[in-house]
């Protein structure tokens, strides 16, 4: 008969948390930030259908890093949770703050369990609010805790060069040609202070916007091809939705 | 869930994978909130207002919809201002005559639906997936059609794929029919039908067709009462939509005035409306 191996409950959760953070560091990040009339996404992701930015509800997006089966089912259920809770009451029931808590339960529940291995995965919950002011960006990390980013938030692979470069550059209400300039040279500069800056085209980035100004209840829009390549060429982005 | 407190955790339903339907969804994890999950006895069909004449037609650039505002309960007029054409999503619209309050819900749900199905999946579904959804849903309501809960949809949009503003129409049943032309639903629409049978030319630009469609529903309003007429006192036209390449839009207040001013000075001479060449 064989002995199992006590194993302390810190030692535990710390090597989860290990696990999980190393997977995360692994994948290409995403920034998300306030801008003049709302949320502004960027992401680096070399494909075009594999998203990591996306709808979630009118008001309501959703960003993910980490391993992408993960995240896409945590997405689905996200968008389940809302369609049925909007039906079920009324759209403007459906807000980022219960769905930043229903993930909050799931990612928690997975990463304590005994079981599961934890889901290597880092979300963001935003949610665009009456005015400017009530703007929110959720940020849920692996092990299921909140945080409720004033400015803006970075994960993924290099979150802490990137967030830095993120820091130099923000102001609140910034336009958005500006917010998405800032995000892109961030995203490029994950190498840190000493390392030369990558340049991210087109082609490497996933654009979205939750607009305040679209003028139909769902305000999620993607920025892509031609459009995308105007706005960080000369910020001459074409106002009209797509 | 069926003691009313709806979706408070997100159980490990909604981590399933497979179906990108919100209804299949819905019938799995809150049944009772779906239309289909109704037990009717016979007969209450009369307990709510029916709405009534839905009237689309094509022309090159897209399709139009409209309909009348009346809602009646037997011979009483329920409502004078109802509305019972929706845009279905971006790109197509949905009108329906029928049990207003089961249309209403139907109309909700389908929209659901084709959001659901588009956020989930990336992409939107094609013109004849959503036209065939909507067969599927109807059929799912055919217990309470047979309990007097009939719900007969028009639905139009523009199809990306071909360039061209398409209809379908339904029974009861959930079969589905493609309308060339145009078409109409509800109490009304033999009249509508034979209006536009002497109106309708493929060669209408936008405002002809929507004009073309209110002419068609004055004709409906003349002879069907249960359908409405232009309520001049009260400012209360028809609602018209109209599906082109550029999306769902909904004729403003403004061009609709316009064409029922054109439509009544018309009318005015020739009360039976305008007269179609003898051969």
């Amino acid at each position: 008969m064989s002995m199992p191996f006590y194993v302390a409950p810190e030692q535990q959760m710390k090597d989860r948390a290990d696990y999980a953070r190393k997977g995360i560091a692994r994948g290409r990040s995403v920034v998300v930030l306030h801008y003049a009339d709302g949320i502004l996404f960027v992401a680096e992701n070399r494909s075009q259908a594999l998203h990591k930015v996306s709808e979630i509800y009118d008001r309501v997006a959703f960003a993910a890093v980490g391993r992408y089966n993960e995240f896409e089912n945590l997405r689905q259920a996200g968008i389940r949770y809302a369609d049925v809770r909007g039906y079920t009451y009324d759209r403007t029931d459906v807000t980022g703050r219960g769905l930043a808590n229903m993930y909050a339960q799931v990612l928690g529940t997975i990463f304590s369990s005994g079981g599961d291995k934890p889901y290597e995965v880092e979300i963001v919950v935003a949610e665009l609010g009456a005015t400017p002011a009530e703007d929110q960006i959720y940020r849920l990390t692996y092990d299921g805790s909140v945080a409720d980013e004033a400015d803006f938030a970075v994960m993924g692979g290099s979150a802490d060069a990137i967030a830095e470069v993120v820091t130099g550059g923000f102001a609140p209400g910034i336009p958005l040609t500006e917010a998405a300039k800032l995000a892109v040279r961030a995203l490029g500069a994950d190498g840190g202070p000493n390392a030369a800056p990558r340049s991210l085209g087109v082609e490497a980035l996933e654009v979205a916007v939750l607009d305040r100004t679209r003028a139909m209840p769902r305000k999620f829009r993607r920025i892509k091809g031609a459009r995308l390549a105007a706005l960080l060429a000369d910020g001459s982005e074409a106002s009209n939705d797509a | 869930m069926s003691d009313g407190r709806h979706v408070v955790e997100l159980t490990s339903e909604f981590f399933r994978i497979g179906s990108s339907s919100f209804t299949d969804f819905a019938s799995r994890v809150a049944p009772d909130i779906l239309p289909s999950s109704r037990a009717a006895g016979a007969g209450v069909g009369d307990l709510t207002p029916h709405g009534t004449t839905i009237v689309a037609a094509t022309f090159p650039g897209g399709v139009v919809v409209a309909g009348d505002r009346r809602a009646t309960m037997g011979n009483i007029i329920a409502q004078r201002d109802i509305e019972k054409v929706f845009a279905a999503d971006e790109f197509s619209i949905i009108g329906i005559a029928g049990a207003a309050g089961l249309a209403v819900e139907l109309v909700g749900l389908f929209q659901v639906e084709l959001e659901h199905y588009e956020k989930i999946e990336g992409a939107p579904l094609s013109l004849v997936g959503k036209a065939n959804r909507l067969a599927t849903m109807i059929r799912l309501n055919l217990g309470l059609a047979m309990q007097g809960l009939v719900v007969v949809p028009l639905f139009a949009g523009w199809d990306e794929a071909t360039g061209e503003g398409r209809i379908f129409s339904y029974d009861a049943t959930g079969g589905r029919y493609e309308e060339h032309a145009y078409f109409s639903v509800g109490s009304g629409s033999v009249f509508a039908r034979g209006s536009l049978k002497k109106l309708y030319r493929p060669d209408f630009d936008a405002n002809e067709a929507a004009l073309a469609v209110i002419q068609a529903l004055y004709d409906a309003a003349d002879d069907d009462s249960a359908t409405g007429g232009p309520d001049m006192a009260r400012k209360i036209f028809p609602v018209v939509l109209a599906a082109t390449e550029d999306g769902v839009q909904r004729l403003g207040d403004e061009q609709i005035t316009a064409l029922i001013d054109q439509l009544m000075a018309s009318r005015a001479e020739r009360p039976d409306g305008p007269g179609a060449p003898l051969a």
